[in-house]
């Protein structure tokens, strides 16, 4: 792996966008892109989170597992320093910065369970990439989601206002189809750059 | 018979079943889980794999909760629905690895996602927690079925459009073009959408007010 980090943090974002190409990460998509304020929301918590996980389990994992030769208790691990640190995050907010912890408090619980925060741990370990690239792939992949979750969202608000869609279709099934058409778009950039 | 099998729709036991697979289809009327399901969708044999991973996790995980019930403190249930769920996974992640490595290999990080997947918590939370043993096995394991069939079905359909092939046999005559988009992400979010469409208009549900 000798591919430039700040390349890996672009990938990152544009042709291999965690939502739209990997499909990662979907149920919030669906759940919470009815409004672009709480989209955002959302999408600041998950760039926060992912960051501050991968700083933690990178260390766990190369500095603790392998040379202990426990690499399979990787998922155990991951879940629960994910859980800790999204639980002390939240306890954080609450002593410190109460208004924060208003605006983007709801949403902490909820990361918990998004597959993204395990899903760039697990690639994290998959790909090999050292300290400085497992954090610029973090930052790219949950910018990339939070640009994805944005841009639906406010796709989702102007439709609510003026489109006439059909009765099968509303809920969940139209917003998937603005995110395979969105992921068409985003395959426009795929001709970029590779990270694999 | 027909009868007979009425009847048994009425019992505890026949109401779980059909619930898992048919009125609350994880996949196609609660569109849970969805994150793993459509990655990993474009080969009939990743979707097999991957339903039998989901459907292993989701039983066992339910059965435990559900034989530990009593003993789990509230505030720290969802941590032990993951730790348990994620045990269970690495037993299937290293059975992919021993016994199946390419299946392995193309599925790649999709298989450890198998402990965030909702549908293991989901069935922990809504089911397990509050029920015996025996129901939560079988809940689980009608759930699992459901999710496997709706895979099996959408893999079917991309693969045969993508490749051509149904488990790498060629169905599709040669003169067929290969609808390759269909193997990635939009072929994989226009094909569940359409399937919705389809099927909500038939069974006229309405959709969720929120």
């Amino acid at each position: 792996m000798d591919i430039h980090p700040l390349m890996i943090l672009i990938a990152a974002i544009l042709p291999h966008n965690i939502a739209l190409t990997y499909i990662l990460g979907m149920c919030p998509l669906i759940a919470i892109s009815k409004n672009l304020k709480s989209a955002f929301g959302m999408g600041i918590s998950v760039i926060f989170v992912v960051t501050l996980t991968v700083v933690i389990n990178w260390p766990i994992y190369y500095l603790i597992l392998v040379p202990t030769n426990s690499e399979i208790l990787a998922f155990v691990i991951f879940i629960i320093t994910i859980a800790a640190s999204v639980q002390l995050l939240e306890m954080l907010l609450e002593k410190f910065f109460p208004p924060l912890q208003s605006a983007f408090g709801i949403f902490l619980p909820l990361i918990t369970v998004n597959c993204i925060v395990l899903a760039i741990s697990l690639f994290m370990v998959l790909r090999q990439y050292d300290f400085i690239r497992t954090l610029c792939f973090a930052l790219g992949s949950s910018i990339g989601w939070s640009l994805a979750i944005v841009i639906l969202a406010a796709i989702n608000e102007k439709l609510a206002l003026v489109s006439d869609i059909p009765k099968g279709l509303k809920g969940p099934a139209i917003i998937l189809i603005i995110l395979g058409i969105l992921s068409l778009a985003f395959m426009g950039f795929g001709g970029m750059m590779k990270i694999q | 018979m027909v009868k007979k099998l009425e009847k048994l729709s009425y019992t505890r036991v026949g109401r779980i079943i059909i619930n898992g697979l048919w009125r609350d289809n994880p996949i196609f009327c609660m569109v849970l889980g969805i994150c793993s399901s459509l990655a990993i969708t474009n080969r009939v044999e990743n979707a097999i794999a991957m339903g039998l991973g989901v459907t292993f996790a989701t039983v066992f995980t339910s059965g435990i909760i559900s034989a530990i019930r009593n003993f789990i403190p509230g505030r720290v249930r969802m941590i032990t629905y993951m730790v348990i769920a994620s045990t269970l996974v690495i037993c299937v992640d290293q059975f992919l690895k021993a016994f199946f490595p390419v299946i392995s290999e193309a599925m790649g990080p999709y298989v450890g996602l198998i402990i965030t997947n909702c549908i293991v918590m989901g069935r922990a939370e809504a089911f397990a927690i509050k029920n015996p043993v025996g129901y939560s096995l079988l809940d689980g394991l009608s759930c699992g079925m459901g999710y496997s069939y709706a895979l099996i079905v959408m893999s079917i359909i991309r693969e045969t459009l993508a490749f051509g092939t149904i488990l790498r046999i060629r169905v599709m005559p040669e003169i067929w073009t290969n609808w390759v988009v269909m193997a990635m992400a939009p072929g994989a979010f226009i094909l569940l959408a359409s399937y919705l469409w389809i099927m909500r208009t038939l069974a006229h549900i309405e959709p969720e007010k929120k």
